[in-house]
């Protein structure tokens, strides 16, 4: 504690420390004057005895100037010191001061910017307690890999599990709301009742899920999510204890959670729930058969549990249900990630080279702004030879020069803080979907202090340049010679500031050429169908048509259909119940007819499964590579059919023709279904899809060929449908919706989305990242053609009287014109050269985020070599052609 | 070539000056500096004199430390003087140097009359 309080006494001194010099004065003044009374007293002469007073006591000012430095202030008032300097010399150029800290800003703003984004997504954690302890945990198949797991197993993990203090199921689900005025479709999750527990989110309103409500029988309990409680409700405290009718039950309102609650984790995208109920409860198929796999679980840790432990521990569960199942869980595993990781699997990269991109810009800002000073500390070398001449030792000039530079970047630091907070607001509500935990980007203490630092560290290393260079002056040279020099050796400097930001320019804008090819080459590719004018939506049946006897539902099913058709200006029409391009996956497992039976299900093969109606390929337009497509007349009477792709047949019949073979899909159908055509093979997983993506077998049936049991569960509750349309197909929502209410006042139209959207959605983060890319490299190529400009003009000037006795002596214009552009020509090739031979070993590193294009791209090379080289020409040109108008008289005068 | 008034006076050990102060003010309460540099001077018969002014930047050092607390008073004279105390932590820093001193002193003695 003593320490605290020397720490305090030392600042008390600090505070007063006029009062402190005056009272020491005070103090030592009294102690002269009475001893030069004793002295008078002793018979001493006036004079004398002050003498020897003053001779007794010492050299009183280095006696003040010790006690003064004894508390250790000395640095500090220096640095005032410093600073008060620096500041009137800032303020005496304000024409430089406001270009070095517009152009820092520019840096440093860009630099906070994108670290708040990387610092909200990568390094925070989650907004959970502990969120280290939190995991996601996959199924994983052999043949397929990492995937959601079917209840039932996710049971036997709680009861199994020895490393986790819990463990919780999520599913997404629709619902339709009725009984709130218009019928709607509601977004839905169902969560056990551990779910919100385990994130430690706690309910604004109510409770949570009791386990009574998470069993099958259960009183029906939902929770609101914050935002649909406020739309929907307006946030009315009553709504606890009131019934919310979902797919015709009661559900009792037992809760609200906060607005800000937000959870997206691998399938269940960026899309908010609306409602929650609880999973144990549900009676549907998908949750209660253990063949079905639908759910996804999270788990939080016991304390102290390490990864691996917990990843053991699941091994051995995932074998003990191997055994007790060998039918489903044969060979199967449980894939255990941090949480965090998985929320931003995606994006890591983007952010990665979005980050070293942004630390080239700041590095081009300090070349600038280095070059500069330079150019000023030129101007100022005689100040320094006289300070020097006086007795300043070089380290406290130079201290002075980094002081001010210290200033300008802060100065620079303050501002782009500014331009950060306003651009990050912008960038993100431009792109809203191309990032996840976008609510977590914001400015914390860590970028302030981010912000600090790079000021700090930009303020030292452009300071560093010109504070070295004048802290070795040849005082005699420049005294005599009044800062003027005509040696070339002087330019050193200048000369390395214009080739390394060539080579920064290069290496940025090959980068952000890179990322645009890329995103120009996936704009280019073809999904495997025609996204143009199509929009694809899902419909909330009542629940009447669910629970009708089959043929009545398929009746209905086909009504629907025949009403969208007669909506004026809908060409095609197909009912959509399965797996839908770059939307929704549906998955089945499948064996060939005539071949033997694999020993059980785990080692079946998958293939995407689309129930579709029989204009899809009109819709679509998909190309009939063989065979025919499902018809009208494939229906309940008729023999079960299906259609496969390319992929397919490729993988399961290579040579052989697949027309009249038949598949079994034993899960959902008694009787194999036969082939009777082969169709192009559909990107579903987005356009950048890659042969290592999970499946790529796909094969097309009927709904309405759906066995009776099986048709509520797999076409009636997620059912959805894409319209091909003639005009702007994002005009036709509405009409259809008329269309369909005007039939049936209980359907709901909801999510209408255009094909063309869907897929620009898919590309939302790279698209984040070019944008972004494009911005740095714009900014460095603007940055750095001022830079070479100034760096010329600057030598241009420097030059003035060599360039006016040339011209005296007859020299041509275009002759000196070529000199001075030569050397600023010279320069900028040899930057380019660097820059390319450093930016063919940097883009590799971002090889993950280029797609269709090589990261050495010839293409891209060579273009950002033309276009820098003209630039730089020019850049060096306007200053060269100034140079050469100079009337030699007036250069030789000026001196 | 060192002024002869300095001459027949020896310099104090360096370290010692803290020693001095803190007893002096541990035997007499309050002082002010002038009156410290006295009493030092008495004590010593003379022969350990301090550069008067040295007291000053010393004092400091100790007011730093905490060792000592300085308020303004008046003097006989009525003068304004500022006046020393020792506190707590000085008369314990003083039991820490007197100990310390004698150590030296006592290897310093016991090597002289080695030899």
């Amino acid at each position: 504690m003593n320490w605290l309080r020397e720490v305090a006494r030392r600042l008390r001194m600090l505070m007063h420390r006029r009062q402190f010099d005056t009272d020491l004065e005070e103090e030592m003044q009294l102690h002269l004057e009475l001893r030069q009374q004793e002295r008078l007293e002793s018979g001493m002469t006036a004079d004398s005895a002050r003498a020897a007073a003053r001779r007794g006591f010492g050299n009183v000012t280095s006696l003040k100037e010790k006690s003064h430095t004894a508390w250790g202030w000395e640095w500090f008032e220096q640095l005032v010191q410093d600073m008060r300097y620096g500041l009137r010399m800032l303020r005496k150029s304000p024409g430089f001061t406001a270009v070095a800290v517009l152009t820092l800003a520019l840096g440093i703003g860009a630099n906070t910017s994108l670290f708040s984004v990387v610092n909200g997504v990568l390094l925070n954690p989650l907004p959970y307690p502990h969120p280290d302890e939190v995991v996601t945990m996959a199924g994983w198949f052999p043949g397929y890999g990492e995937s959601s797991i079917s209840y039932p197993d996710f049971l036997d993990w709680v009861r199994l599990n020895h490393t986790f203090s819990s463990l919780a199921a999520y599913r997404r689900d629709t619902f339709n709301l009725t009984g709130q005025g218009d019928a709607e479709q509601v977004a839905a999750m169902d969560v056990s009742a551990s779910f919100f527990p385990l994130l430690s989110v706690n309910p604004v309103l109510g409770r949570n899920f009791s386990s009574a409500e998470d069993q099958l029988g259960g009183p029906p309990a939902v929770i609101l999510s914050g935002g649909f409680w406020k739309t929907k409700f307006g946030s009315s405290p009553d709504i606890i204890g009131k019934a919310l009718n979902l797919d015709g039950t009661d559900y009792t309102v037992v809760g609200v959670i906060p607005e800000n609650f937000y959870f997206c984790c691998s399938s269940t995208g960026f899309r908010l729930s609306d409602v929650y109920v609880p999973i144990g409860a549900s009676k549907d198929l998908p949750v209660r058969d253990r063949r079905m796999i639908s759910t996804w679980a999270v788990g939080r840790m016991k304390q102290g549990m390490a990864l691996a432990q917990a990843r053991a521990d699941m091994d051995d569960v995932a074998r003990s249900l191997g055994v007790a199942y060998p039918d489903t869980d044969k060979d199967t595993g449980i894939v255990i990630t941090p949480l965090q990781q998985v929320m931003v699997r995606d994006i890591r990269p983007f952010l990665l080279v979005l980050l070293a991109a942004v630390g080239f810009v700041l590095l081009i800002a300090c070349v600038n702004v280095a070059n500069l000073l330079l150019a000023r500390s030129t101007g100022r070398n005689r100040e320094f030879a006289i300070r020097a001449a006086l007795g300043a030792s070089q380290g406290r000039v130079m201290r002075q020069l980094l002081t001010e530079s210290v200033l300008l970047a802060m100065a620079g630091g303050a501002l782009g803080l500014l331009l950060a907070s306003w651009g990050t607001r912008a960038a993100l509500a431009a792109l809203p979907s191309a990032l996840p935990r976008a609510n977590d980007v914001r400015l914390d203490p860590r970028v302030l202090l981010f912000t600090l630092v790079i000021s700090l560290a930009a303020g030292v290393l452009f300071g560093l340049a010109p504070a070295l260079k004048t802290s070795h002056p040849d005082l005699h040279e420049t005294l005599k010679e009044g800062g003027r020099g005509s040696s070339g050796a002087r330019y050193r400097a200048q000369n390395i500031f214009v080739i390394v930001e060539m080579a920064l320019a290069v290496v940025l804008l090959i980068g952000a050429g890179l990322t645009i090819r890329t995103l120009v080459g996936l704009w280019s590719v073809s999904p495997g169908f025609d996204p143009h004018n199509v929009l694809s939506f899902r419909v909330g049946f009542p629940p009447s048509i669910g629970n009708a006897d089959a043929s009545t539902t398929r009746a209905s099913l086909r009504q629907f259909t025949e009403k969208i058709s007669s909506v004026p200006g809908v060409s095609a029409v197909s009912l959509t119940t399965g797996a839908k391009p770059l939307d929704r996956e549906s998955g089945l497992i499948f064996w060939r007819e005539g071949q033997p039976k694999p020993p059980n299900e785990v080692s079946m093969p998958y293939a995407l499964w689309y129930r579709v109606g029989p204009d899809y390929l009109k819709v679509m337009k998909i190309p009939l590579l063989r065979g025919r497509f499902l018809t009208a007349q494939d229906d309940a009477n008729s023999p079960g059919v299906c259609v496969i792709d390319e992929d397919f047949a490729q993988k399961f019949f290579g040579n052989e023709d697949p027309i009249g073979k038949r598949l079994n899909f034993t899960l959902v159908y008694n009787q194999p279904l036969q082939i009777v055509g082969v169709v192009g093979h559909v990107k579903q997983y987005g356009l950048d899809e890659t042969a290592n993506s999970p499946i790529q077998a796909q094969f097309y049936m009927s709904p309405l060929q759906l066995p009776d049991d099986q048709l509520k569960t797999w076409a009636v509750s997620v059912a959805g449908y894409v319209i091909r349309t003639q005009g702007s197909p994002g005009a036709f929502a509405s009409a259809v919706r008329d269309a369909l209410r005007e039939f049936n006042s209980k359907a709901v139209l909801y999510a209408p989305e255009t094909m063309d959207h869907i897929i620009g959605r898919s590309l939302a983060s790279r698209r984040f990242a070019m944008i972004l890319l494009a911005v740095f490299a714009a900014l460095a190529l603007l940055l750095a053609s001022i830079g070479i400009y100034g760096v010329i003009s600057y030598i241009a000037g420097q030059r003035a009287h060599e360039i006016g006795i040339r011209m005296a002596l007859g020299a041509q214009r275009s002759h000196v014109l070529k000199i001075v552009l030569g050397q600023g020509a010279r320069l900028a090739l040899l930057g380019l050269v660097i820059g390319l031979a450093a930016a063919a070993g940097l883009t590799r590193l971002m090889i993950t985020i280029l797609y269709g294009v090589s990261p050495t791209d010839p293409l891209t090379f060579s273009a950002v070599a033309i276009v820098l080289t003209l630039v730089a020409l020019v850049a060096c040109y306007i200053p060269a052609r100034r140079a050469v108008r100079v009337d030699p008289l007036v250069a030789l005068r000026y001196d | 070539m060192a002024r002869g008034d300095n001459l027949h006076r020896d310099e104090i050990p360096p370290g010692t000056l803290y020693l001095l102060i803190l007893k002096t003010l541990a035997r007499s309460g309050e002082m002010h500096g002038y009156e410290i540099a006295n009493s030092i001077q008495r004590i010593s018969v003379d022969v350990l004199q301090v550069e008067e002014g040295s007291l000053y930047p010393a004092l400091q050092r100790m007011l730093i430390k905490g060792w000592v607390t300085a308020k303004w008073g008046t003097t006989a004279g009525n003068r304004r003087a500022r006046y020393y105390q020792l506190t707590a932590v000085g008369r314990r820093q003083l039991v820490v140097e007197t100990s310390q001193f004698e150590r030296v002193i006592g290897a310093i003695t016991r090597v002289i009359e080695a030899v």
